[in-house]
């Protein structure tokens, strides 16, 4: 700036400065407008394309035969509804564990320990993940496809979001309250159950609530474990049908109809995750996300 | 869901029935039911009290749209759940050589190593035919008469646009765009694939030497699909491409299919007749492991092929294997019914017998779970 | 420190629960490596620089995966990293508070749409439009240019590495905006009052005391990105083309990723070395991942403190 200053006269270095603040000012908002406008376009385009596929049938009745008019996808949001639901039970104990443990428990190295692990299974490509509960479950101790390796491979992919999102609530209360309560005489164990956890009870709710939307979409590791189910299936150690499965089956066919399904299918994935975020950003506390 | 109430209050009566029942049923084996008190389970007519109601399968793609089809009509027939995911026959003959279902479709056999690697012995049982057409979409271009060479040259990258020579040469009075060729193929391992390499490499050793046969070959060139709709899906969106498809999905797509030199030197058109008549004069061996691709009889569309059940010979479950052995049976007799409108050719008589035999030899713990005729 | 009772079932119960954590990535890492085992064996560092892979013949080289995957990833971030830190730097220090709430939320909402619909929208609304305009349009400008055009030679299909690439810097947008903006917003307020007390326009601010405050985190953010954009699988694996044959110039011929090469064959490889080499492809994801995921989060860290991108 100031090689430019002695270059050329006070005014012209002005206005080439304010030029150039206004042209990036205009950049930089570009820049939103275009991540915030795919956004938009994305989900017009689902509501759009998906609305018409809605009718009561489609969320009640099972799947019709190729060429054969109308059918659902009711088992899929039944499956969709279940394995999430079991995957969240699985991992949401485990990941507000793993968060008081690194928090409250064991700060040091086995926190370390226990928060890098998170980390790193977090970076894994959901598909690994699926490979691994794969080899481990429907091959090997459980020997079939089944609704509960599909939950088991979800939850490993939610614990750690549930683990570091608690973790960052669990850091937000502040330490003069949990030495009051230790210094009062109450055991360790009370403190957390009675002083911590409630204290950050909306912010571990939100953590629960989005691993729960991460998970309810994911498609590839339930592809080598859950299978799929052409019928109504509430049996953990059975296939069981997942909207993200029905979605890239139609999506993959030739059916015109079967598009219009996929998109249908997909605008109730989305509705769900999309009503339980704007939920959680009404209801949750600041700092919360 | 009212039928699987039902379900539930069969499967209630059938634990007072069971014991009864399935010394009727192991007893029906050599000693047939006098008429009057017909056995419930066999022939498959409706419900049978002692059968498992839930089934999973899974495989090939190549015949799912008639696999869909039985699933929803057995269900309305017998209340039996038969869970069939088209994964591809890869997937299938993994799936039965693991365990991971009951029973797997597959367009290929399994080779004998794949029999070797199995979990335990596995049976073959044909349930129809199709047939592999070369599917087209080329603006302008409304017939196309293909010939093993110039197949195998555009699958090999040989042939690179749609105005080659021999193109030219073989579709007269055609006026063919300058514009490259899109290759498709199946990226998933398949039946189809096999059907259709396996054709190939009988009809160009040039392709054998760089192809070879396979459910997952390396193709020289192209754009892969998923599946049977996915290579039609793709065929379909782009122009100038050509894929390889079951006859079924290219006709439900209105795509256009080509004409194709058999081995005996004539064009053939793909129909259901063409295809029946690539099994006419075949000699069948015991396993029923058979390939029919580049038939002889000049009648014959070259690329046709059976799909099979893959099921194991010898299922502990008694009631798995007894509703097992039933669907098959339905499948290969009832169900063919359903063949020639989804564009399946059904089973020839003479292979329909060996069929009856296969489902037959289907044991439990050592004894057959159909009862003889 | 007390210890009750009441302490040590409290605190087994939770160390026994927190330690299924570290366990379970142990059991992954672990059998993974055992199945890729007869793999990596047979043909060791082979297997990353051959691009052939045939079931029939059982040679197998993930090279053109690996080709594919570096390329989608490097097209995402090339067109996503500008976008994100540009979005980024006007939701910080140019928009109205309550604004940039609202337009980061929409932003985070991208990054909550699962895969598969993308791959939905990608497969018809990307994959037309670039097969009927961007591709030719591209082929006849760019195409033109000595050097470049290599890049956009041959037929146009929609199902290519361009495609790809661009349905994964969609993706990745929201994780790089929400990264870039955590890194940003922590860079000291005096810093910023210093530029803007010695007469700088809020560009000059931005430019001579953010960016160079914030730059290691924004490159922790791309690198955050990459590891993304490495394993995505659905998306991805429905416009890419899936197939293995060549690496060429170009980026209009359909290739294949690392993921959507697992997600496409991992349930039917039959064959013991082919099964064994698709896991060996997802042990090398793995690799990737943890390496990938450990820089990022420790150039993140330098900067931000904790970054929230992880649960993206």
């Amino acid at each position: 700036m100031s090689t430019l200053a002695l270059a050329a006269p006070a005014w012209r270095v002005r206005r080439r400065r304010r030029v150039a603040d206004t042209v990036m000012a205009v950049l930089l908002t570009a820049a939103t407008a275009i991540a915030v406008g795919l956004l938009l376009l994305i989900l017009g385009y689902v509501i759009v394309k998906g609305l018409p596929a809605l009718n009561l049938a489609f969320f009640t009745e099972r799947p019709k035969p190729f060429g054969v008019d109308g059918g659902g996808v009711g088992p899929a949001i039944v499956g969709t509804l279940i394995v999430s639901a079991v995957a969240g039970l699985i991992a949401i104990p485990i990941g507000i564990a793993a968060a008081i443990f690194v928090t409250e428990l064991r700060p040091g190295r086995w926190g370390t320990v226990v928060r890098f692990a998170a980390e790193l299974i977090a970076g894994l490509p959901s598909i690994a993940v699926g490979v691994f509960v794969w080899s481990f479950l429907v091959r090997g101790l459980i020997g079939h496809y089944s609704a509960i390796a599909g939950a088991i491979a979800l939850a490993v992919i939610m614990i750690p979001i549930v683990a570091r999102t608690t973790e960052e609530v669990l850091r937000l209360v502040p330490g003069s309250l949990r030495e009051a309560a230790l210094a009062l005489g109450a055991p360790r164990w009370r403190v957390v159950f009675r002083v911590v956890l409630p204290t950050a009870r909306a912010g571990v709710a939100t953590a629960a609530v989005l691993a729960l939307a991460r998970a309810a979409g994911e498609t590839a590791p339930l592809l080598l474990t859950a299978l799929g189910n052409l019928f109504f299936s509430t049996d953990l150690l059975r296939p069981i049908a997942a909207l993200p499965l029905q979605i890239y089956q139609y999506a993959a066919s030739p059916y015109d109809d079967w598009h219009t399904k996929a998109w249908g299918a997909s605008l109730i994935l989305v509705a769900v995750i999309a009503v339980v975020s704007f939920a959680l950003r009404a209801f949750a506390p600041r700092g919360a996300r | 869901m009212l039928g699987e109430e039902k379900n539930m209050k069969f499967r209630l009566a059938a634990s007072a029935l069971a014991v009864a029942t399935l010394i009727a049923a192991c007893g029906g084996a050599s000693t047939p039911s006098p008429s009057g008190s017909a056995n419930p389970c066999f022939p498959v007519k409706g419900q049978c009290p002692e059968e498992a109601q839930l089934l999973t399968a899974s495989g090939a793609t190549f015949p799912a749209v008639i696999y869909t089809k039985w699933v929803d009509e057995y269900y309305k027939a017998t209340g039996v759940q038969v869970n069939y995911q088209a994964i591809g026959s890869g997937g299938g003959i993994k799936a039965i050589s693991e365990k991971t279902v009951d029973f797997a479709g597959s367009d290929a056999p399994m080779t004998d190593q794949q029999l070797t690697d199995a979990k335990s012995a596995v049976l073959h049982i044909p349930t129809v035919m199709g047939a592999v057409v070369p599917t087209f979409n080329v603006p302008g271009v409304t017939k196309l008469s293909l010939t093993p060479e110039t197949l195998s040259g555009i699958y090999l990258g040989a042939i690179k646009t749609w105005n080659d020579p021999k193109l030219v040469a073989d579709n007269p009075g055609v006026s063919f765009p300058s514009t490259n060729i899109t290759v498709v193929f199946r990226s998933d391992g398949s039946g189809t694939t096999f059907a259709f390499t396996d054709y190939l490499s009988k009809v160009s050793p040039d392709f054998k030497s760089k192809v070879g046969a396979g459910t997952a070959v390396n193709f020289p060139t192209g754009v892969g699909g998923k599946g049977n709709d996915g290579v039609a899906g793709t065929v379909k969106s782009t122009p100038n491409s050509i894929g390889y498809v079951e006859l079924i999905y290219a006709m439900q797509q209105k795509l256009g299919t080509a004409s194709l030199r058999n081995a005996s030197g004539k064009v053939v058109e793909p129909t259901l007749a063409a295809v029946s008549n690539a099994a006419v004069g075949v000699t069948y061996p015991d396993d029923l492991r058979v390939s029919i691709t580049n038939s002889a009889n000049p009648a014959a569309w070259p690329i046709s092929t059976f799909t099979f059940l893959l099921t194991y010979r010898d299922v502990s479950d008694h009631a798995k294997a007894l509703a097992m052995a039933r669907y098959f049976w339905w499948g290969t007799h009832d169900g063919q019914n359903f063949a020639k409108d989804l564009g399946y050719a059904p089973l020839p008589a003479d292979v329909l017998t060996k069929a009856e035999a296969k489902i037959h030899s289907i044991t439990s713990g050592g004894t057959p779970v159909l009862p003889t005729k | 420190m007390r210890s009750g009772r009441g302490d040590r079932i409290f605190a087994g119960g939770v160390t026994g629960l927190a330690l299924i954590v570290p366990l379970t990535l142990a059991g992954i890492t672990l059998l993974m490596v055992e199945a890729a085992w007869p793999s990596i064996t047979t043909y060791g560092l082979g297997f990353l620089t051959s691009s052939t892979w045939d079931p029939v013949k059982e040679i197998f080289g993930a090279g053109a995966y690996l080709y594919g995957t570096l390329v989608t990833t490097a097209i995402a971030v090339v067109l996503a990293a500008p976008v994100a830190v540009g979005a980024a730097i006007f939701l910080v220090e140019y928009a109205p508070k309550r604004v940039a709430g609202t337009l980061s939320f929409l932003i985070e909402v991208l990054a909550y749409i699962p895969s598969i619909v993308y791959g939905l929208w990608g497969l018809f609304v990307l994959v037309p439009l670039f097969r009927e305009n961007v591709e030719p349009f591209l082929q006849s400008t760019l195409g033109r240019l000595p050097v470049i055009g290599g890049l956009f030679d041959g037929p146009v299909g929609g199902r290519d590495l361009l495609v790809g690439g661009v349905i994964l810097a969609i993706m990745i947008l929201p994780l790089l905006v929400a990264v870039s903006r955590e890194v940003i917003a922590a860079v000291p307020i005096a810093q910023r009052e210093g530029m803007l007390g010695i007469g700088a326009t809020k560009w000059e601010m931005v430019r001579g005391a953010v960016l160079p405050y914030a730059r290691t985190g924004i490159v922790g953010a791309v690198v955050l990105g990459v590891a993304r954009a490495f394993g995505e699988t659905m998306a991805v694996t429905l416009v890419v083309g899936n197939s293995s044959t060549s690496i060429t110039s170009s980026l209009f011929v359909p290739g294949y990723t690392m993921a959507s090469a697992i997600a496409n064959q991992f349930v039917e490889a039959s064959g013991r070395l082919y099964f064994s080499a698709i896991v060996e492809i997802a042990v090398l994801l793995l690799i990737v991942a943890l390496v990938v995921n450990t820089i990022a989060r420790l150039l993140i860290r330098r900067v931000a403190g904790t970054p929230q991108g992880f649960a993206i």
